[in-house]
């Protein structure tokens, strides 16, 4: 609905730089894109959640979350784990390389509700690629939020994405960040050591009615944590998740994203509610 | 709506006179069954046809086709070389998935490969009678009264026209010395006839009324296996499944150039990949999910979205279907079946 068709053909990819790249972990890393066109690259509006289409030359085209923040204009940055054809091409991309982008597609979260209340970001492994953008969008908009946790669990300090930034991140004042490693094989970690659910009984000031929970990572994480979140006395409808699914389009045509007949995740989702979740059959 | 006339033995000339619109194409037999095939030779077209094997959407999203062109400078549009085509012979269930594919390529965002053929190409509907595959009485599809240009009704002597569009007012203004602009009593008689006859052809055998609930409260049930076990895969219902549009996208590359297309296929809900993601995780492994799914998005879905379902009882897959999975049986087992709450 608020996703901006940038051409008349939204299926035509534009091409944009890559301006950096490093790794996160072993397998996942940062790659930092700008618009070509520099009056597009700032004009680009998206909102946390959404996501683009990448397209590689002759390799093919796949969806990518966003791990920017719109708040910070000018720069599109993606967190992508190797693990296929087409992202192998991409880790075999140089920096100042071209590439096709098309997007940004999806619902994403829903700001407008989400100003004035409490925020909860529930991350697991690679989940914290999309919830960064909604974290940084939070931090940069520190005044349109009550309390802000953040949770995120990782196997190891190693796989833990974004670590440095986060690990800044639990100095600050405004922001209770808890980060959890299920093993420390460093002995260096100074944070938490256990599973995300773990830390739900430091999360001791919020009001429940009036806050917001976002929360990716694995499948088998949603379970219990949506179980600590109803303890907690969280209104279903305020648990948000963003989901995955094979796309090819990103526009609600060619039918891959679909759920329960008739859901197009690249259009009505990724994100959606855990009252979704039980009354829309099949999507976690 | 504007109605005219036309003698019968002036089928041929009307539409040899109409290939100033654009390429005709119609259905022509072919072995046993029918096609939808272009033709200079008006006498080759077939209007017996109940059903031709491809439904029209293989003209307006067809089957594969390039969406662009890619070289190591960047994706270049191919939007051009779409010719005008005037399709005759469409039957009351063809117009209704062409208000379908309408409303849902011109959603959200707008699907510009299929616009710009759909914009190409005028529609003729022709009267038909059904067969006993045929269920569009209870999808609700048995009649038109927009989505086509002209619709021929077959009148024994004459065939009576409406004209539902500006185009098809063109079109019947192109050949003034065969069209019969006087609509007599005799013929309304003839025609309210006509509709009385056909009428009485269907076999009320089955009733789709409150499918939508039905199917909600049916996602586990039993039958969804044992139809799963039959389905072979092999999605042949969605390709001769005039309203399913699904299709997958991928790159075909020149040998040994950075050259090539961004190819769009058919795809079918019914494959076994079609919603395998990253990491080899399948969201629809089962044969029998596939198969719901399908059918959720043909008898429920669509209800919801567009306020009609997306089967226009066609009987399409009925036919073609090697293992006899029958939609319309499908829909009576649901029906019939003790639902648990």
């Amino acid at each position: 609905m608020w996703a901006m068709q940038t051409k008349e053909n939204p299926y035509l990819p534009e091409p944009m730089r890559l301006i950096r790249r490093y790794p996160l972990t072993d397998d996942v890393h940062f790659f930092q894109v700008r618009a070509v066109d520099m009056e597009r690259a700032l004009s680009l509006e998206y909102r946390p959640g959404q996501f683009m289409m990448v397209s590689i030359p002759g390799v093919g085209e796949a969806p990518f979350s966003i791990s920017s923040t719109p708040s910070r204009p000018g720069l599109l940055e993606f967190g992508i784990r190797r693990v296929g054809r087409i992202t192998d091409k991409i880790f075999d991309l140089k920096e100042n390389s071209i590439i096709g982008v098309r997007g940004p597609y999806g619902n994403g979260f829903p700001m407008e509700k989400m100003k004035g209340q409490d925020l909860i970001i529930v991350v697991g492994g690679l989940g914290a690629v999309p919830l960064r953008s909604l974290l940084l969008y939070a931090l940069d908009n520190r005044d349109y939020f009550g309390n802000v946790y953040l949770m995120y669990g990782a196997k190891t300090p190693k796989d833990m994405l974004f670590r440095k930034e986060f690990l800044n991140f639990t100095q600050r004042e405004d922001l209770t960040c808890l980060l959890t490693v299920d093993e420390d094989n460093t002995g260096k970690w100074t944070e938490n050591t256990g599973l995300v659910t773990q830390l739900f009984n430091k999360v001791t000031d919020i009001d429940p009615e009036n806050t917001t929970v976002c929360v990716c990572g694995p499948p088998v994480m949603y379970k219990f944590v949506v179980a600590e979140l109803l303890k907690l006395k969280i209104p279903k409808h305020q648990i948000l998740m963003t989901l995955e699914r094979r796309m090819k389009c990103g526009v609600g045509k060619c039918g891959h994203c679909i759920i329960g007949g008739y859901i197009y995740t690249c259009v009505e989702g990724p994100v959606f509610s855990y009252w979704d979740v039980i009354h829309m059959k099949g999507l976690i | 709506m504007r109605a005219v006339k036309l003698k019968k033995e002036d089928l041929s000339s009307f539409l040899e006179c109409s290939q100033y619109f654009g390429e005709i194409w119609g259905p022509q037999k072919k072995g046993d069954r029918y096609v939808l095939e272009a033709t200079e030779d008006m006498s080759k077209l077939d209007f017996s046809a109940l059903r031709t094997t491809l439904p029209f959407k293989k003209l307006l999203a067809p089957p594969k086709f390039s969406m662009f062109k890619f070289n190591k400078n960047g994706y270049m549009e191919q939007l051009d070389q779409i010719p005008s085509r005037v399709i005759v012979g469409l039957h009351p269930c063809d117009i209704h998935a062409l208000l379908i594919m309408d409303e849902f390529f011109a959603k959200n965002h707008i699907d510009p490969y299929y616009m710009e053929r759909r914009r190409r190409t005028a529609f003729i509907g022709f009267s038909c009678l059904p067969d006993e595959k045929c269920f569009c009485y209870a999808t609700k599809t048995d009649s038109v009264e927009e989505g086509f240009d002209l619709f021929f009704t077959d009148l024994g002597k004459i065939y009576l026209i409406w004209v539902g569009s500006s185009l098809g007012d063109d079109m019947v203004r192109h050949c003034p010395h065969i069209i019969d602009e006087d609509i007599g009593n005799e013929d309304l008689q003839k025609y309210i006839q006509w509709r009385k006859h056909r009428s009485a052809k269907f076999k009320n055998d089955v009733d789709l009324t409150g499918m939508p609930d039905i199917m909600e409260l049916s996602q586990d049930s039993p039958i969804w296996e044992e139809e799963g076990e039959k389905c072979l895969s092999c999605g042949a219902c969605t390709i001769v499944c005039p309203t399913c549009p699904c299709y997958n996208v991928y790159d075909e590359i020149k040998m040994g150039e950075l050259e090539g297309d961004r190819v769009r296929k058919w795809d079918s809900c019914l494959f076994k990949e079609y919603s395998m993601v990253a990491g080899n995780h399948n969201f629809r492994e089962a044969r029998a999910e596939r198969l719901r799914l399908r059918f959720t998005h043909k008898l429920q879905a669509f209800v919801g979205q567009f306020g009609k379902p997306a089967c226009t009882g066609c009987g399409r897959c009925i036919e073609t279907c090697p293992v006899d999975i029958d939609i319309k049986t499908v829909a009576q087992r649901l029906q019939l079946e003790e639902v648990k709450v």
